[in-house]
């Protein structure tokens, strides 16, 4: 094994892991955004709010990322009006666009579901002091619910993200130079794919070993005082034993 | 549109693909059921060595993208091979998108259903597996026998999570040059200009699947909890 064509291109392999970045982080910074009214929508019991919420969810979460973003970039970017739009506006004519959309969309589905299960599982007392309190719905949901349901939400949005970071290696499919793609022209360039491969994948790694750690450290500093409210109360009432 | 006629043209190539989607899926399941059994037991056993191995293969998987492990299979698996092939000079092994597809995604898989199936085992009371031994009944039959019955109803939630999760995997072999459902639609779509439609068709398909799994999914959970009084 020969690691040396590597270390020679690591910059071709900093370029990818910006393109990964910014990918990753914008489709997340998007998608969380569109979430959070998409899952407040979808706790709704009115069928006309929330079904269309419902179908998005089901059609994004139940089909292949890879299928979603060769149906933007090869469907979507080839049907006529697009073709006009990418005249006027060149930055359409890049990969980079396709993929972010797909990815946007797919990590909004998912988080939306995620969201919806952690407002769901909102203590109903909470809602009811806070009722009680006098706050009005919007109020109650920017106080109570929603910081809560964030807390809850976050081991499962945690994944969400991983799985984000190692879905968006797909975008090297589609011309796109991300980590992977750095990797792959090396590997073509060098024939020496085996080594190539391994070493992205480490990067990979250590990646989503940082990220869980990060997680990790914000579940227990930033978020310490919204803790889940099931576990300190089993606490409380061991303590006295 | 008459974009629809040339889906309606195509359909027994896509049908064709379609089929090999599944067989992939149902292999790699294959796989992954028989490695997640192994790691499983491997976590819960005594030996150090066991734990872990079974450690260091859930956390590898869980950091590399599943496609950077297909192709470090295919491209990388291939060249490896016959490294090893031309010292014991053996003949050339042609590792096919086939193998190298359901490999990677059973070894991915196998270790997502080891941490299920550690947690399905554990929720087993070992007083049902010491009676087990107390009938005279072999190690490997307590297993198949007591422990894998009694632990597939927890297990069934996390392994169908599981592969609702591995069906959609499967789009990836598409890239290794398999003839799935994927590819065939995009050389249709390629060699008719109507990429949409039958990217749409495959999304279409991958959601039927999903949907059809989910129902035969609840039923099983119905069955298997058929003893369970639920509140």
């Amino acid at each position: 094994m020969d690691f040396t064509p590597i270390f020679e291109n690591y910059q071709l392999y900093l370029e990818g892991f910006w393109t990964t970045a910014k990918l990753v982080s914008w489709a997340l910074a998007i998608g969380f955004v569109m979430s959070v009214p998409l899952a407040i929508m979808r706790t709704s019991k009115n069928p006309l709010i929330n079904g269309p919420v419902w179908a998005f969810t089901y059609f994004f979460r139940g089909t292949p990322l890879l299928v979603q973003m060769f149906l933007m970039y090869y469907g979507l970017g080839q049907q006529q009006f697009m073709i006009e739009l990418s005249q006027t506006y060149e930055f359409l004519q890049d990969a980079y666009w396709y993929a972010l959309a797909a990815f946007t969309l797919n990590t909004a589905a998912y988080t939306t579901e995620i969201i919806r299960g952690a407002i769901e599982g909102t203590p109903y007392g909470e809602v009811e002091a806070a009722r009680a309190c006098g706050m009005s719905r919007s109020l109650t949901y920017r106080r109570v619910i929603l910081p809560s349901a964030f807390r809850r939400a976050l081991p499962a949005y945690s994944n969400e993200v991983i799985f984000m970071l190692h879905g968006s290696a797909i975008a090297s499919v589609i011309t796109i130079v991300d980590l992977l793609g750095a990797a792959r022209i090396v590997a073509s360039r060098y024939y020496n794919p085996f080594e190539a491969f391994i070493a992205v994948g480490f990067f990979y790694f250590c990646i989503t070993f940082a990220l869980i750690g990060g997680f990790k450290w914000l579940e227990n500093r930033w978020f310490a005082h919204l803790r889940p409210r099931e576990q300190t109360a089993t606490k409380r009432v061991r303590q006295p034993a | 549109m008459e974009g629809y006629g040339e889906l309606i043209r195509y359909m027994p190539s896509l049908l064709e693909g379609a089929v090999v989607t599944v067989t992939v899926a149902f292999v790699s399941l294959a796989i992954a059921l028989v490695l997640g059994l192994i790691a499983a037991t491997m976590k819960l056993s005594k030996s150090r060595i066991g734990r872990g191995a079974a450690t260091t293969y859930t956390t590898v998987i869980r950091g590399v993208p599943d496609l950077v492990l297909m192709l470090l299979i295919f491209f990388g698996g291939q060249i490896q091979i016959n490294n090893i092939g031309a010292y014991f000079e053996w003949d050339y092994i042609d590792v096919d998108a086939f193998t190298a597809g359901t490999l990677t995604i059973g070894f991915i898989f196998g270790a997502y259903m080891g941490e299920t199936f550690r947690g399905a085992i554990m929720a087993v009371p070992v007083g049902l597996l010491e009676a087990g031994h107390a009938y005279g009944m072999t190690k490997g039959q307590v297993f198949l026998r007591i422990l894998v019955p009694q632990m597939m109803r927890h297990a069934l939630p996390g392994l169908g999570n599981n592969w609702l999760v591995l069906m959609k995997t499967t789009a990836l072999v598409s890239i290794i040059g398999l003839h799935d459902v994927v590819l065939r639609a995009g050389q249709a779509g390629g060699s008719t200009r109507e990429p949409f439609i039958f990217y749409l068709f495959v999304a279409v398909a991958f959601l039927a699947f999903t949907t059809v799994s989910i129902w035969f999914l609840n039923w099983l959970n119905r069955r298997y909890s058929a003893g369970v009084r639920r509140a």
